[in-house]
């Protein structure tokens, strides 16, 4: 069905750290290596092996440049993949009912055996979340891999998105964003956590956390007291005679 | 927004062959004997096709079936129901209508039926917050005025279409102005799309990869600033101007013809641009900006 849930039990989502992602690519290609052998149809890759490829992905890194009016200049690395959304306009639109938001965690799926491949989902999503399968036909988009966060047999330590699992920098937190107690909802709390076009009034589920401001000297600096002391012995009495030179 | 032919040809055939039929529904063209059947077969041929060319596009165009499920949430659902009514009914109206026996309410269902498909036609673009340039009231207005228009003139209603014409003309140049300045109006900008915004000027430093993706191949297209000038400067003049000079002229069947070929190229090139123009909203993540 396409009609949305008036609620969801659950809201699970992610919280993506713009602060600490370095923008390495591991969560995408732990995204694309896990949803090319497990749930539905591989994600597929046009021309693999020649000399234009281009494949499905579920989650992408981008790079922005922000210049501030003062000051430098700083790169912020920008992991994009389905926001899940409360009000999601894919599912409303998608005419064969194969798009839909699940009651019970909320997660946005695709039916791989009753899409058409309209690709009208993919146009009616702000965030470019959704991509055709190039070899299946069939509209592609992440699963908060849903095959690994409910699965017994795996570790429990690996019962998270594979993108949460590989990143090596600890950018990427999953869980339940409905619980207000929730550890992902206290960072979202903590650190101001923000929608990202929410002018679109898609309500997405994933936060995502603002980079911190760098490099900030305080004013009294130069009045503080000098925490080394300086050389001593000979390589101080050789750096006071070059100093005098 | 990429114009795939199956796209342009779809809305330009549809709207040719619908437009049509709600004249012939309306008992505006005429429907009986030899000229009726020719009249229908032409309306029923346009509207096929733009149907049959809109299924090119599918992945898996097998389950076409399955699309008439969800008419409760989406456009192309309903789309899909009130094209096979407009078809069923202006069939067994063709067909008691040929042989002499026109029953005028059933006509005036299968012309109400036919605008409606247009109509859900359109609010498949409109309904897209994602692409300001569509999300407007212009973009009902004009699919349905283009089918009016093209009714009036496939059967022959040639003052009808002079006037439809001007006022058709008007109404573009007014969705063109309003779409320009949409995707400005619309808040989305790189800000917003990165949360970024607050901070200082946003722009894209490096795409996710080298190489292109189905989303820039299909969501962002973009057409040069001269290209859409002499584009536009095109479709007033094939889709309006011409017709109407032509049909202002003494009648003569002739003129009438070039007139028709004249608005349907007219026609074609402002639905490559309809699609050309939009932006997006994720073109913004892959360095499109709101210009
Ligand atoms: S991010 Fe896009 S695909 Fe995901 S739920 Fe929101 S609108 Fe749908
Ligand atoms: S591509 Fe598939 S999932 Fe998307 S709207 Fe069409 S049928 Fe629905
Ligand atoms: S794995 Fe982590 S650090 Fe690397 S790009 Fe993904 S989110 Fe950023």
């Amino acid at each position: 069905m396409t009609a949305l849930p008036e609620t969801t039990e659950r809201k699970l989502g992610l919280v993506i750290d713009l602060d600490t992602c370095v923008g390495c690519h591991a969560c995408v290609t732990a995204c694309k290596g896990w949803n090319t052998q497990n749930y539905g149809a591989p994600l597929g890759d046009d021309d693999a092996y020649g000399a234009a490829p281009s494949g499905a992905f579920l989650n992408r890194i981008h790079s922005f440049e922000v210049q501030p009016d003062e000051g430098a200049a700083q790169t912020v690395h920008f992991p994009k993949s389905c926001l899940h959304c409360d009000d999601a306009p894919c599912v409303t639109v998608c005419p064969t009912g194969a798009s839909y938001k699940r009651v019970e965690d909320g997660i946005v799926l695709v039916n791989e055996t009753d899409c058409i491949g309209c690709g009208l989902c993919a146009w009616a999503c702000p965030y470019g979340a959704r991509e055709m399968d190039p070899i299946e036909g069939v509209m592609k988009k992440c699963t908060l891999c849903v095959d690994r966060i409910y699965n017994e047999a795996l570790p429990e330590e690996d019962r998270v998105p594979a993108c949460v699992r590989t990143c090596p920098a600890g950018a990427r937190h999953f869980g339940d964003l409905a619980d207000p107690d929730s550890d992902v909802s206290q960072l979202v709390a903590a650190r101001g956590g923000m929608d990202l076009m929410p002018e679109q009034e898609t309500k997405p589920v994933n936060k995502y956390l603002p980079p911190r401001p760098r490099d900030e000297i305080d004013v009294l600096a130069p009045f503080l007291e000098r925490v080394d002391e300086g050389p001593k012995g000979f390589l101080g009495w050789l750096d006071r005679a070059l100093e005098r030179l | 927004m990429h114009p795939a032919p199956s796209l342009i040809f779809f809305s330009t055939l549809s709207g040719l062959g619908l437009g049509l039929l709600a004249f012939l529904g309306l008992g505006l063209a005429p429907t009986e004997g030899l000229t009726g059947l020719i009249f229908f077969a032409l309306a029923f041929a346009l509207t096929g096709a733009g149907l049959l060319s809109s299924t090119l596009h599918l992945g898996h165009p097998e389950r076409a079936l399955k699309a008439f499920t969800q008419w409760r949430t989406s456009w192309l659902s309903r789309e899909a129901w009130v094209a096979v009514a407009a078809l069923s009914v202006m069939g067994l109206y063709a067909l008691l209508a040929m042989p002499g026996l026109r029953l005028a309410p059933l006509g005036w269902l299968g012309a109400l039926l036919c605008l409606g498909t247009v109509g859900s036609t359109a609010m498949i673009y409109a309904q897209l917050k994602t692409v300001p340039r569509w999300h407007q009231p212009t973009t009902p207005l004009l699919f349905l005025g283009y089918a009016i228009t093209a009714g009036a003139l496939l059967s022959g209603r040639v003052s009808w279409t002079v006037v439809l014409l001007i006022v058709m003309a008007a109404l573009q140049v007014l969705a063109w102005r309003r779409g320009d300045a949409a995707l400005a109006k619309s808040g989305t900008t790189t800000g917003t799309a990165t949360g970024l915004g607050g901070r200082g000027r946003v722009r894209l430093f490096e795409p996710p990869h080298t190489g292109g993706n189905y989303l820039t191949r299909e969501m962002v297209f973009r057409v040069g600033r001269k290209h859409r000038v002499t584009l536009r400067t095109l479709v007033l003049i094939l889709a309006f101007a011409l017709p109407a000079l032509l049909l202002l002229l003494p009648f003569s069947h002739w003129l009438a013809a070039i007139a028709v070929v004249s608005h349907v190229v007219g026609m074609l090139a402002q639905r490559w641009l309809f699609f050309a123009e939009a932006e997006h909203a994720v073109g913004l993540y892959y360095g499109q900006s709101a210009a």
